[in-house]
């Protein structure tokens, strides 16, 4: 295999602010690589550093230690007015679409291209290509108080595109969206990166964001690396701490359960079409409590865990987990789930 | 009632204050412009932060406007007659209302452009804006409606600097209500002359305010 340079890198990434005279650590050590083609999420809580880690990727905020590499430019040896040009060609939409109020959406669209100086003919001629790329043809002339907020964003990715960037940055792009736009955004974004093959960074704290349209995830937590990898992998088989926080939700009920012995079961999208769990209770002839049960549908496979709480006769609890073990699943026991 | 005299003066009189009220305000946007986005840009958080520079303008606009006009008039007398010639009269008062008024118009310069949303101005850090681009196409334009109001509120205020000189000689509709209304009693020509003010300042408010929301791209129509 050929070894690909990655299009953007992160190297020992950290960011501290100084706060009332105290220093505040926003990110620490981070190293990343997001290859070419890639839709790469970046999850975390909020306050995990994730917003001030996208303003990196475009130095909008200036790493205290650390660089950022993009397509082989090592941003911290650039000057601001070299940084500035390299922004035209980066992409970013935000939670709050940040459109020019008193533009129409023509304009706001054309706005990037006016600041690269692209002449006017030429960009009312792209306006009028992206507004049909984002499904907007008839609102050229609408100003932006006048559409809705999957519509404004619709507006917001399309003036992101104008510059034809290699890569596209989303700050919580969906998280001021009903479900509906939501999905029918990430549609568009997923349309973008394989007709024009944009990278494209997504920022969120939804996991439903990252299950849709992903490929790969880094998680973010206390502005450390947690743990990165393949979506299917990480959702999974989440290692940290971090991780199982996101993808357990809240787990509150498993907590009261006490001095029992517990197992995770992960389906990995190869058994989830057989009945499993009804399958091993009538072969063991046991009773388990499901504690915990999350499965889905990730990019038409299925994937889920479930948490069982298992019969306190060792015998019949080490008979399940042999039982599940033979069928191929990924068991892992839970000493220290519940106490 | 009003002799022909008193008519014509009355007359001069207000094309007087228009005079010093057109001018006073130009003048005084050609110099609160730059300070008021000078306020905006050095500040903590602002697009150019230059701590040490915003103090100093801040200190100087608050001086500025601690000091009561009438007090300001005498004390840069010397300046007004090394600017207009003379220390009286329409155009020397042009002098202290300009003085006046840029700290007061660059406050309400800077509070208007505090009110463009963040967000927008990163978007245009993310798409690779210049700072002067930032100002001219971002700032400046997004800021609009409350530019202009702001513009409404600082022209009425103008007028009502300029009739506060006609204490010290200053001409206009003031100086006639002082001198003939005051100082001779003739009540008839006090009254006209306020009359006439409010007049030109509710003209003002109402002209200011119509462009303001008509130019409003915020509001669904």
């Amino acid at each position: 295999m050929l070894a690909i340079e990655p299009l953007i890198q992160l190297i020992d990434l950290g960011k501290e602010y100084i706060s009332q005279g105290a220093t505040i650590v926003a990110l620490n050590d981070i190293n990343l690589e997001i290859f070419s083609g890639d839709i790469f999420g970046i999850i975390g809580m909020s306050g995990a550093g994730k917003s001030t880690l996208v303003r990196c990727i475009n130095f909008l905020e200036k790493p205290t230690t650390g660089t950022v590499v993009l397509d082989g430019n090592d941003l911290s040896l650039l000057s601001e007015k070299e940084i500035r040009k390299l922004r035209q060609n980066i992409g970013m939409i935000f939670q709050q679409f940040n459109l020019l109020m008193q533009r129409n959406v023509e304009d706001n669209i054309c706005f990037p291209l006016e600041i690269a100086g692209v002449k006017a003919d030429e960009r009312k001629k792209r306006s009028q290509e992206l507004l049909e790329i984002v499904g907007l043809s008839d609102k050229a002339k609408s100003y932006p108080s006048q559409l809705s907020g999957g519509q404004k964003q619709r507006v917001a990715i399309a003036r992101a595109l104008s510059t034809n960037p290699k890569i596209l940055l989303c700050d919580e792009a969906t998280s001021a969206l009903d479900p509906t736009t939501t999905s029918s955004i990430l549609s568009l974004l997923k349309e973008i990166n394989k007709k024009l093959g944009i990278t494209i960074v997504i920022i969120t704290h939804e996991m439903s964001v990252v299950e849709r349209i992903c490929d790969k995830v880094a998680i973010i937590d206390n502005g450390e690396l947690a743990e990165q990898g393949s979506v299917e992998n990480v959702f999974s088989n989440p290692k940290t701490d971090a991780a199982r926080k996101l993808v357990y939700h809240n787990n509150n009920a498993v907590m009261e359960m006490k001095g029992k012995r517990c197992i995770r079961i992960v389906f990995d999208g190869k058994s989830s079409f057989e009945p499993v769990i009804a399958n091993m209770i009538l072969e063991c002839r046991t009773q388990v409590n499901i504690l915990f049960a999350d499965t889905k549908d990730i990019k038409g496979k299925a994937f889920g865990q479930m948490v069982l709480q298992l019969p306190e006769d060792s015998i019949q609890a080490d008979k399940i987990i042999n039982y599940l073990k033979n069928n191929k699943m990924i068991v892992e026991e839970l000493i220290d789930y519940v106490n | 009632m009003l002799t022909e005299t008193m008519i014509n003066e009355i007359i001069n009189g207000t094309i007087a204050t228009l005079y010093m009220t057109i001018f006073s305000t130009l003048f005084s946007y050609l110099f609160a412009f730059p300070l008021g986005i000078a306020l905006v840009i050095t500040r903590k958080d602002g697009l150019y932060p230059l701590l040490g520079v915003n103090k100093v303008l801040d200190a100087i606009v608050n001086l500025g406007r601690s000091i009561p006009f009438i007090i300001l008039i005498v004390v840069v007398i010397p300046i007004t007659k090394l600017i207009a010639g003379k220390s009286y009269g329409p155009t020397a008062t042009i002098v202290p209302l300009v003085i006046a008024a840029v700290p007061f118009i660059a406050r309400l310069i800077e509070s208007s452009l505090l009110e463009v949303d963040n967000g927008v101005i990163e978007a245009a850090q993310s798409m690779g804006a210049s700072i002067p681009t930032i100002i001219l196409k971002v700032l400046i334009p997004e800021a609009k409606t409350s530019l202009i109001v702001g513009a409404t509120i600082a022209t009425g205020t103008i007028i009502s600097y300029s009739a506060m000189a006609g204490a010290v000689g200053g001409g206009g509709l003031g100086d006639i209500a002082i001198r003939y209304g005051y100082i001779r009693y003739q009540t008839e020509v006090m009254m006209v002359t306020v009359i006439l003010l409010v007049i030109i300042v509710q003209i003002l408010q109402i002209i200011g305010m119509k462009i303001a929301t008509k130019t409003d791209k915020r509001i669904r129509n």
